[in-house]
């Protein structure tokens, strides 16, 4: 089951840049969140502060607190165990190249350990169902690499990779924004019925898209969260002057 | 397109083709001229038999092919761990001063000439045990393994996307895990092309080989010993004064490159067996 998010008082800073100010956010349970806002808004930098994903770029820091259900992701957890909880999906898709179709949705779980060739078995099966990309690989899991399939394919395989750790939130940063639009279709498709297990958080930079898939939307300018709301009042009654403008794409 | 255009084109691909045959050109002139002049020396004694004493016919040079292998698999056991490792580490914790001073150090060994390695190892280990073998020569051959193999396994680690590494932190895998594990893994047939140059460059050292193993004319089974190689055998049979070396000597240089491609090939094999449609 997914669980909330809670963000307060969020700065994130690249060196002596600021790329966060002061975010301040509660991510709903089972629902899809969505971020949106014009490049460079800080709409991923705040994304990878969920998983701590922004500590891989050297000079970067974070103050503030983040709590996802029960953890407290800057008090007292290692990022690995975080990680396991909260999965990522990336802009590209990025299966590893010289791992089998298997492998690549087996490896989170076979690189922290898991030897149990059952339990792995059945759950690289769930996993490749729930992303909606069993029917098309089942026969060639171990003979293909994850690298042979199409864009849209490799990155159901990304979401399958993730949902194999059985984490409580999803993080997606612009995951279709490498795709054509029939597999954008399936990868909205596949957010609708994940929502039911995970909390969604999806940073978009096609409106349409976080109107569709999303129940709660944020507006990210500079490095503010300027307003965050239900979608339907983000898109037909904003009460930021900044967001109407750009939702009636005035700008960005 | 317009005649003149056609007309480059034409030239550009002569050109091309060209500069392909002359860097090849060589190659094939050695092979031919070390088939030519060993061919007829090649038999069964000579892949079984050891060294006749001088004067007497026939003889072969098994000893030194065994010793040969022995020597590389000593130096390989040695130098592609520590290479591997050291460029592994260049590339991903190495991005610092410390980091640039090993690439320089590492730089400048590549430029060493052979023979003053094999002084080296001489100095540290022949004259410490007191006896020349196969050991101090593996360690001297190993010692010229290890910057090929790091400086290749840092370039080709290098070319693995950040992306893949962010892949795995996000699952939740630890640092140490994702670079040897996906990192290294992805980066894995770049990493062997670097071992196998390294491999086909040491293999037929002979300076480095002549303070260290030595040679011998007889069999030796213990690697603490003096020991045969093919490089040092072709070395001294070459230099003789005696015809039948001489042709032993070119048969002996013929079985050395084959070896080399042999094990080359084999290892590409290997490797390509193991890798997955669309990889």
């Amino acid at each position: 089951m997914g669980v909330g998010i809670t963000v307060e008082r969020l700065n994130a800073f690249y060196g002596k840049t600021q790329a966060l100010f002061d975010i301040n956010l509660n991510v709903a349970a089972n629902h899809a969140t969505a971020l949106i806002g014009p490049s460079g808004c800080g709409k991923s930098t705040f994304i990878r502060c969920l998983n701590r994903m922004h500590e891989t770029i050297p000079e970067a820091r974070v103050e503030g607190a983040v709590q996802i259900g029960e953890f407290s992701v800057y008090n007292g957890t290692s990022a690995t165990q975080l990680r396991r909880r909260v999965g990522m999906v990336f802009q590209k898709p990025n299966p590893f190249p010289t791992m089998s179709i298997y492998d690549n949705v087996a490896a989170g779980l076979k690189l922290n350990g898991v030897r149990n060739r059952k339990q792995l078995e059945g759950i690289v099966e769930k996993s490749l169902e729930s992303a909606a990309l069993w029917q098309e690989v089942k026969d060639s899991l171990h003979k293909k690499s994850g690298a042979s399939l199409s864009g849209g394919q490799q990155q159901r395989l990304c979401i399958a990779r993730a949902l194999a750790v059985q984490p409580e939130v999803l993080l997606m940063d612009e995951p279709c924004s490498a795709l054509d639009p029939i597999s954008t279709g399936k990868i909205e498709e596949l957010i609708f019925q994940l929502k039911e297990q995970y909390t969604i958080v999806i940073v978009t930079h096609n409106m349409q898209q976080a109107a569709r898939v999303a129940e709660f939307t944020g507006f990210f300018l500079l490095g503010k969260l300027i307003e965050f709301d239900k979608t339907e009042k983000v898109f037909t009654n904003p009460s930021d002057k900044r967001t109407e403008d750009y939702v009636t794409g005035r700008f960005g | 397109m317009s005649v003149w255009r056609r007309l480059i084109d034409r030239a550009m691909t002569g050109v091309a083709i060209l500069t392909v045959v002359v860097v090849l050109l060589p190659l094939f002139a050695i092979f031919a001229y070390l088939v030519y002049k060993g061919i007829g020396s090649i038999n069964l004694a000579f892949l079984t038999q050891i060294p006749k004493p001088v004067g007497e016919p026939g003889g072969g040079m098994a000893n030194a092919i065994v010793g040969s292998m022995v020597i590389l698999f000593i130096a390989s056991l040695l130098g592609v761990p520590l290479g591997i490792g050291a460029g592994v580490f260049l590339s991903e914790y190495g991005r610092n001063r410390f980091g640039d001073v090993v690439r320089f150090v590492s730089d400048v060994l590549n430029g060493v000439p052979s023979i003053v390695i094999g002084v080296v190892a001489f100095a540290l280990i022949v004259l410490r045990q007191k006896h020349f073998s196969a050991i101090a020569g593996g360690v001297a051959l190993a010692i010229m393994m290890v910057p090929t193999i790091a400086r290749t396994t840092e370039q080709m680690m290098l070319l693995v996307p950040q992306a893949i590494r962010e892949a795995a932190y996000g699952l939740g895998v630890s640092r140490w895990r994702t670079t040897i594990s996906v990192t290294l893994r992805t980066a894995t047939s770049g990493v062997i092309t670097g071992v196998m140059l390294a491999f086909a460059r040491v293999a037929g050292e002979t300076a480095p080989l002549l303070f260290t193993t030595l040679g011998n004319q007889f069999w030796n089974r213990d690697i603490n010993q003096p020991t045969a190689a093919l490089s040092l055998q072709v070395y001294t049979y070459a230099l003789s004064p005696f015809d039948d070396w001489h042709r032993q000597a070119w048969a002996g240089a013929l079985v050395l490159i084959v070896l080399i491609v042999a094990a080359v090939s084999a290892v590409r094999f290997v490797v390509r067996r193991g890798t997955l449609a669309g990889a």
